[in-house]
């Protein structure tokens, strides 16, 4: 038992539109950054859990995007145990 | 009518709301505080007002949906009480899991605050009985992310259930894209849930109810709801 350190990234289901990564594409293509092709914004969650092994904490941390991090109407996420 | 108005940290349409009521039922709503886990005994009506309830962190709602009075209110529409949603009220419904479909950033972006058009597309419910089917009516709106979305069997069940109550049109009636200020899928401004006792809605009815106001064609909304309550009692 230690400390676990995870990281849940959520980001957008495919074919949903989103203006706010939209508009970062259209601000990297007019600073002339080269090759953007297409940009989808997401969230990242650094999560700590005390005094959890890995397999409660990986369950915890589904539990935590199910229930709240995430929207999965919309919404995929992942998580990863650093 | 007994009403209960939910309050949630940085919500601010709550005393609108409340005016509204108070005026067109006679009745003074209950302010029912977030962390509360039942709602007043006799309760029919619940309001969850506009604002930005959490400061809109995470997701418009989101951490508002999940407070505890909501198990009260899921438990209270499960049962058929009627519950209305303006605002980040709506965007809270949904992300309660009390509306299908998701409200997303608006499509162009900016946030939108003006008078719009709406077409009442029927009325025979309790949400619309103030108005005829097809009446145009003046209300403002005051939103970010308003665009709803849903995926393509959810609206096709919408439409063909005539859950959609109420759409963005032109001062003419007319639904097309230019007057879709937000991007909605199918113009929606409001919805109701599979039983019809649960309403959403992004523009602000409580906001044009008294001749000070501008216009009062918001009445509509709650006078309908009175009418209906006091036919049901």
């Amino acid at each position: 038992m230690s400390d676990v350190k995870a990281r849940v990234t959520v980001t957008l289901k495919t074919g949903i539109l989103d203006p706010q990564g939209k508009a970062i594409e259209g601000a990297l293509k007019s600073l002339g950054v080269d090759g953007i092709a297409s940009v989808r914004q997401g969230k990242v969650f650094d999560i700590e859990l005390a005094g959890a092994d890995r397999g409660k904490a990986e369950a915890a941390l589904k539990e935590a995007a199910d229930k709240l991090l995430a929207n999965t109407v919309i919404e995929n996420y992942r998580v990863e145990l650093l | 009518m007994k009403s209960a108005i939910l309050v949630f940290p940085g919500i601010n349409r709550e005393r609108d709301m409340a005016r509204a009521l108070k005026l067109i039922s006679g009745h003074e709503p209950a302010m029912v505080w977030h962390a509360e886990t039942a709602l007043p005994a006799g309760t029919d009506l619940v309001v969850v007002p506009g604002g930005f309830s959490y400061g809109d962190y995470l997701r418009c709602g989101a951490i508002a949906a999940r407070a505890p009075i909501m198990d009260a209110v899921r438990a209270y529409a499960a049962k058929g009480g009627l519950v209305l949603g303006v605002c980040n009220g709506f965007q809270i419904l949904c992300e309660a899991g009390l509306l299908p479909g998701v409200l997303m950033r608006n499509a162009r972006l900016k946030f939108i605050c003006h008078d719009v058009h709406l077409r009442v597309e029927r009325s025979d419910t309790p949400f619309t009985r103030g108005y005829n089917a097809g009446q145009v009516i003046r209300v403002p709106v005051a939103h970010g992310e308003g665009n709803y979305e849903a995926d393509e069997e959810t609206l096709k069940r919408l439409e063909g259930e005539g859950r959609v109550l109420y759409r963005y049109c032109s001062p003419e009636g007319v639904v097309d894209e230019a007057a879709n200020i937000n991007g909605a899928a199918h113009s929606i401004a409001g919805i109701v849930n599979e039983a019809g006792n649960v309403l959403g809605m992004m523009p602000h009815p409580e906001n044009h109810v008294e001749d000070i106001m501008g216009c009062t064609d918001g009445r509509g909304l709650f006078a309908g709801l009175t009418a209906h309550l006091e036919r049901a009692a």
